[in-house]
């Protein structure tokens, strides 16, 4: 980096150094060693996106299959293959590890650390979450998995899936379990540790908020899954009876231990999406975040109460109804901080003035497709209704307007917010915007009407159905959204592709943002900072624009892409 | 005809509300729903028009300037006191909507009742119909008679797989068994789904209203590769002619052990078992 002169700079930037020599390995081996958070994080994001689309890949197969009644093209084992590898990609090698990846990248950027608190435990979680992906796809090329996501014993176990492939997931969630864990204590200690001075908890960024949740849910609830599935494979292999009926196991205990990791994880997954939304809408509406404190609390909140809600996922299964009840209460509360959240965020867009970027649609976008699948999910925790809509294709749309449309779509903003930091250049933003509204349609169509499948009787994971059921007409139009709906993904992997080599220079601060990862280079040097500023606000960045202007009369620019950045 | 319109054959389904008409348990659950959804729509339509205003109204325009609230105490408790009692008044209907839904009602006069028993969900008068049901993979079987629930394989007790044969006006506990993995017995249109867990008995109830009607389900627990084949349909039929179907299974039940008796008797005769 070239030292500038400080009045000629466009933006207020630190002076960053390289601080390390220049070293003579190749290109590939930097990427293999480094211990670099933001080397990671970009590796996470890369790896999982991959891991995105072939689970999309996945999922548009299931939907071709279902798109007309009594379809022959895939078999019923290869459709159970599917199902469990897209519900298992999904969860344990897209959604969770990519929020390691945006937290990887900006927590220590955000925090003004020089890197996370342990960087090579850091890689660690990298690689190990790389291999347990490898080591479940390759079950691919022998017998994959069948027993669902949630590998339900007794048919998890060897006597009904006696092939390997369900040892390969026991082993996938280990793996990949390990590096969350490992993961979530570096950065708890990050976060704990390392803030830059005068950033007390009151002025900690909301997504680094969410990241601290995320860490501290993914200590909490992953033990519990781990020791599950390693009573699954004693089980399997070595004798032992736990979840065997005809020995005095439990398939009931299974639910119980594996849904308490499995609620806590929906949280997970969510958290920091709502954390990427908490600093999106502030800077677009060039307005401070409403009810800081709220959405720091309501965060703290849903963590608390998120394990507390488990059995709401076993509404059908031999639970006294006295503990239903008080599922259907605790799940009921887990709504109001929820709720809370959703109502900061519009009173933040209220009285701001809107810069509509692709990062700011998919925000809204998110909000208003969040509201449908919290409120679907007020309807799935009245146990009586439950009883209805459970394992029906209502729950599969409830879920995934939360995950699909809700942790994606915030997904999408984080990446049409922070690729120019990661790489320099802006993506295209009217690529973006056709990307969102192709998306938003799509997903609308493919997963609106499994509300309605659901109502009319469908259950999930069945591979085929009969004519005549009134489930047909429904089917064809999700499979047609479906389709919609990847072809908006497809434009923004392109926009990606083709914005990395060719996007417009992005400049340190495009957006006027309010964090510190804008107060750096983009993307940034090694050491991130060489100087780390004060903290006197949540806004750190925008204290120091003004700081700046203050001092030197000059209204201080984006560097580089003004249009953003009308006030 | 009923039986037609039970099926619902037609490009479009029930959209807005559950399946119900089958059972009382089924009609309760529909209209509990259905409050639920009313106050749903409302705050739909609240919280995404509130959305969408906003984000037509304030984009930037040349010299707007965002006001720079930070927070509003008594907002922010206001909203939060508000979904709270939105959840209070979710919380009372469904404790009021709950009796009808779990606790079976006495047969009607016209109806039938072959036993009662007092280990299972009843109705006030004790009067009821029991048939147990298991599942296994990828099949229910029906097994008719309260007895069934001490061997429902080894009772001398009529049965039948995949097609239950119930009588009208009556209130049927349904026992609810499994002998592989877990499976889920549901028929939409006649209540909600109980799962069949190996080594739990699992109990739900129905009371049809309308002889003639015939009642789609399938299996809605992941069971294997078969799951999707794993049906189950309710016949509805008068008491009368439900008491004649009992008879005439038991007779073909037993004319077909009979049968295998015989043929049994000649291969272990000629030396071939």
């Amino acid at each position: 980096m070239s030292t500038t002169d400080y009045a000629v700079r466009p933006v207020p930037q630190i002076i960053a150094h390289e601080v390390h020599k220049p070293r003579e390995t190749k290109k590939w081996v930097d990427w293999v060693t480094t211990t670099d958070h933001k080397k990671i994080g970009i590796m996470y994001m890369v790896t999982t996106f991959v891991f995105f689309i072939l689970g999309g890949v996945e999922a548009l197969l299931m939907r071709v299959q279902l798109g007309v009644p009594n379809n022959t093209l895939i078999s019923a084992e290869h459709y159970n293959q599917l199902l469990t590898i897209h519900g298992t990609t999904m969860i344990f090698l897209f959604v969770v590890p990519i929020m390691a990846g945006f937290g990887n990248y900006f927590v220590p950027l955000m925090i003004g650390a020089r890197d996370m608190a342990f960087p090579r435990l850091n890689a660690l979680s990298y690689w190990l979450l790389l291999f347990g992906g490898i080591v479940f796809y390759f079950t691919l090329f022998f017998r994959p998995p069948e027993a669902g996501w949630w590998s339900y014993p007794p048919l998890s176990e060897a006597l009904y899936s006696p092939s390997a492939g369900q040892d390969a997931w026991i082993f996938l969630i280990h793996i990949t379990g390990i590096s969350s864990l490992v993961g979530a204590i570096n950065f708890y200690a990050t976060i704990v540790n390392m803030r830059a001075p005068g950033m007390s908890w009151g002025r900690l960024p909301l997504f680094v908020w969410s990241i601290l949740i995320y860490a501290v849910l993914l200590i909490v609830a992953l033990p519990v899954v781990a020791a599950a599935v390693t009573m699954l494979l004693t089980d399997r292999h070595f004798g032992t009876h736990f979840f065997d009926p005809t020995n005095h196991g439990s398939p009931v205990l299974w639910q119980h231990l594996f849904w308490f990791f499995g609620h806590p994880e929906v949280y997970i997954m969510i958290l920091p999406g709502f954390g990427i939304i908490s600093e999106v809408i502030p800077v677009f509406s060039r307005k401070p975040i409403f009810g800081y404190k709220a959405i720091a609390a309501a965060t703290s909140v849903i963590a608390f109460l998120a394990v507390l809600v488990w059995a709401h996922h076993m509404f059908a299964s031999p639970v006294p109804v006295v503990v239903l009840g008080f599922f259907m209460l605790s799940s009921f509360l887990i709504g109001v901080p929820t709720g809370v959240k959703i109502f900061n965020w519009i009173a933040t867009l209220w009285r701001g003035s809107l810069v509509m970027t692709a990062s700011l649609y998919y925000a809204v976008g998110f909000i208003a497709i969040f509201v449908i699948g919290g409120i679907t999910g007020i309807f799935l925790a009245i146990f009586p209704v439950d009883w209805q809509l459970n394992d029906t294709y209502f729950v599969v749309a409830h879920f995934h307007y939360v995950l699909m449309g809700g942790a994606v779509f915030t997904i999408f903003a984080g990446i049409y917010y922070w690729f120019p930091k990661m790489t320099g250049r802006l993506l295209n933003e009217r690529a973006g915007k056709v990307s969102f509204w192709i998306m938003f349609i799509g997903f609308n169509m493919t997963f609106f009407v499994q509300h309605a499948l659901g109502l009319s009787g469908m259950p999930r994971r069945i591979y085929t159905y009969q004519p005549g059921l009134g489930w047909s007409t429904y089917n064809l139009i999700s499979t047609i959204g479906s389709f919609i709906l990847s072809a908006g993904i497809l434009v923004t992997v392109i926009n990606i592709a083709h914005s990395f080599k060719h996007g417009r220079i992005a400049g340190p601060d495009p957006w006027k943002a309010n964090t510190l990862e804008w107060f750096t280079t983009s993307p940034p040097p090694v050491n991130n900072f060489d100087a780390i500023p004060r903290v006197r606000s949540v806004e750190p960045m925008r204290d120091i624009r003004r700081q700046v202007e203050r001092s030197t009369g000059v209204t201080q620019k984006t560097g580089g892409s003004e249009r953003f950045a009308r006030v | 005809m009923l039986a037609s319109l039970a099926l619902a054959p037609g490009a479009f389904a029930n959209f807005l509300t559950p399946k119900s008409g089958g059972s009382p348990n089924a009609d309760s659950i529909a209209e509990l729903y259905k409050l639920v959804l009313y106050i749903a729509a409302f705050v739909f339509l609240v919280v995404e028009l509130t959305l969408l205003y906003s984000v037509y109204k304030f984009r930037a325009k040349k010299g707007a300037v965002a006001a720079q609230i930070h927070g509003n105490t008594r907002l922010e408790i206001g909203w939060t006191v508000a979904a709270g009692l939105i959840l209070v008044v979710l919380t009372v209907i469904t404790f009021i909507k709950l009796p009808s839904i779990i606790n079976p009602p006495n047969s009607d006069p016209k109806g039938l009742v072959l036993s009662a028993s007092t280990t299972e969900p009843s109705p006030p008068n004790g009067r009821k119909l029991t048939i147990c049901v298991t599942g296994r993979q990828y099949i229910w079987r029906y097994t008719y008679g309260a007895a069934c629930q001490q061997n429902p394989f080894t009772t001398k007790l009529p049965y039948s797989y995949q097609q239950m044969v119930a009588p009208a006006n009556t209130t049927v506990v349904l026992v609810i068994q499994s002998t592989d993995v877990i499976h889920s017995w549901w028929i939409p249109s006649m209540g909600g789904k109980v799962d069949a867990v190996p080594g739990y008995t699992t109990y739900t109830w129905f009371k049809a209203p309308y002889a003639g009607a015939i009642y789609h389900g399938q299996c809605a627990q992941l069971c294997g590769r078969n799951h999707a084949a794993m049906t189950a349909l309710v016949k509805v039929v008068s008491p009368t002619d439900y008491q004649a179907w009992i008879q005439q299974q038991t007779a073909a039940i037993n004319a077909a052990n009979q049968q295998v008796i015989q043929l049994r008797r000649v291969l272990t005769a000629t030396g071939n078992l």
